[in-house]
């Protein structure tokens, strides 16, 4: 009686919960790993033809895809890099004794709350008007000319574009990090004499390991899942130089109607990100075992 | 000499913050101004404050028909994903079986999956459901506001499992032997203990669904539907050659998020902190 009683109560609170999540997300994520062998071009009435793992084996042949993840590579790369170094020195400036540092926070964050489909908009306008317009009046104009629409330079407009969203994020957690760091150990430095250079070398920086671990494994990822500031600001152009790993895999389903090889590309981006995840929590439980 | 060195930092300070949202005044002061205006500088103040453009753009993106559509959207994906994911992480806390613990680490291993990984089998499973039960998932407020409660009850599980672990258990002993059953127990005692990771479920929920695309973009086809960013994507494709009409319908998508940033300013933080670090 007791035990079944139990039994009803366990139900009633995660029943419902496991039932959404299995219909949203664990059904729809088995189904797709079926998809991947499939050749489908999405219409119900077409026959499904099973070709095990020709999909995944033409991904090594398809060059629009290869060069895809090569340019998410590249952007993750520097764009993390960026955000970091950017996010690191927002947080030394903001926890320094200023009467300005909480409307600098505020500042510094905002354009994480903006969202970015929004963002590309705006800077598509920034790009196209204002920087042709600075370009053409201070005769910068190797500097301040429409990236967008320059092969090599809409990379770095994408880069600006979301270093600019995420920087103020990554802010917050070296806040959270400095912060944590006991105020006795740089006083104690600064009554030895050390400067503010040293402290940050000898104290700060070594005390700050779990926010680097923290906002790198972010900025990594989210980086490398990047799709809504690609899809306004270039829309992948010009002449495919800016489509990246997402943007590639919406555009082989939905745009070419290749369901089961896009999917099988979609099953390849989930382990890509599984990796980059993985590889982050090993790394962190590392460094838990030397703390 | 020292007072003015701060001084001197501090307007150093707060001018490079005014540089860091220059993008956000270039596009309210040209959202005022008229074509001659804007190609004679873009970076001025607008010689008068006009609102026509504005005025045009509610109605080209029937802005309070989509500010509502994504009002009630996120107020009801929120409000289902706090009430399942707390009960659901109480539950998992209290109960140690296998069973539980296989839930819980089913949703903290999904938590990996991309949204682009299961978007195109999402829609052919929720097509499949539409056409054989009662259920309309496709081009329904209801079918996203599912998907949302979906995609966002593992992040939420996880945080408030977290921070449950952390309840001592006495509390809820005292109320058993009072007579007390699970119902009551979760909703009168452990529910309102659990104020802090349901603001920050809120907030780090809020921004991710007011500013979603692609899923409300696979799943609504019909206008009246659309959410804020919806239409304007719609919108800025119609009107990328008036410039000023396009971000006029800007400056209107980023007012709710002003006024709500600064209204909550201090629990965004704590709550982006408490989300970020855990």
């Amino acid at each position: 009686m007791k035990k079944s009683k139990k039994k009803m109560w366990f139900a009633v609170f995660t029943l419902p919960t496991v039932f959404i999540f299995l219909t949203v997300v664990l059904i729809p994520f088995s189904m797709g790993i079926v998809y991947s062998f499939f050749e489908w071009d999405g219409m119900a009435l077409h026959e499904k033809k099973f070709i095990g793992f020709s999909n995944y084996i033409n991904m090594f042949s398809d060059e629009r895809f290869i060069s895809s993840i090569w340019i998410t590579v590249k952007y993750t790369l520097i764009a993390a890099l960026i955000i970091n170094v950017l996010g690191l020195l927002f947080a030394l400036l903001v926890t320094q004794k200023l009467k300005v540092r909480n409307t600098l926070r505020t500042m510094f964050f905002m354009p994480n709350l903006i969202g970015g489909l929004i963002l590309g908009f705006i800077w598509q306008f920034i790009f196209m008007k204002v920087f042709e317009q600075i370009g053409s009046s201070t005769g910068l104009d190797n500097i301040f000319f429409n990236w967008i629409l320059d092969e090599k330079f809409a990379l770095f407009a994408i880069i600006l574009v979301s270093t600019w969203q995420m920087a103020g994020y990554i802010m917050i957690i070296y806040i959270t990090g400095i912060q944590s760091i006991p105020t006795e150990l740089l006083e104690a430095a600064k009554v030895d004499g050390a400067g503010y250079f040293q402290r940050f070398k000898s104290i700060m920086f070594p005390l700050l390991t779990p926010a680097f671990t923290v906002s790198l494994f972010l900025s990594l990822s989210n980086s490398f899942k990047i799709y809504d500031v690609n899809l306004s600001l270039t829309g992948g152009g010009p002449y495919n130089s800016t489509e990246m790993f997402a943007m590639n895999v919406y555009n082989e389903i939905f745009s070419y109607k290749n369901f089961g090889y896009g999917q099988s590309k979609a099953v390849m981006f989930f382990f890509f990100v599984a990796l980059i995840t993985l590889v982050q929590v090993y790394l962190s439980k590392k460094r838990e075992v030397e703390m | 000499m020292n007072k003015m060195k701060r001084l001197i930092i501090e307007v150093l300070a707060l001018l490079l913050g005014i540089v860091y949202l220059l993008p956000v005044y270039i596009m309210i002061v040209n959202a005022f101004k008229d074509r001659a205006q804007m190609y004679d500088n873009v970076l001025a103040l607008p010689d008068k404050f006009d609102f026509v453009f504005f005025k045009r753009a509610i109605e080209k993106m029937d802005y309070i028909k989509a500010f509502s559509n994504s009002l009630l959207i996120a107020v009801l994906s929120i409000g289902f994903i706090i009430i399942l994911a707390s009960m659901t992480a109480w539950m998992l806390v209290r109960t140690k079986h296998i069973i539980s613990k296989i839930i819980f680490f089913t949703f903290i291993a999904t938590m990996l999956i991309p949204f682009q990984a299961v978007m195109m089998p999402l829609m052919q499973f929720m097509g499949f459901i539409s056409k054989n039960t009662i259920f309309q998932m496709l081009n329904t407020r209801f079918g996203l506001i599912y998907m949302y409660i979906g995609f966002g009850t593992s992040m939420a599980v996880f945080l408030f499992h977290g921070f449950i672990k952390g309840i001592p258990i006495s509390l809820e002993e005292a109320a058993t032997i009072d007579g007390c059953n699970k119902w009551k127990i979760f909703w009168n005692i452990i529910f309102p203990i659990l104020k802090p990771t349901t603001v920050t479920v809120i907030i780090l929920d809020l921004i991710w669904i007011w500013n979603d695309f692609l899923l409300p973009s696979l799943i609504l086809s019909s206008k009246s539907l659309r959410t804020i960013p919806l239409s304007t994507f719609y919108f800025f494709g119609e009107f990328t050659i008036q410039w000023n009409m396009a971000m006029a319908g800007l400056v209107l998508t980023i007012i709710p998020v002003i006024i709500f940033y600064i209204f909550a300013q201090k629990h965004i933080i704590q709550g982006v902190t408490a989300g970020a670090v855990k």
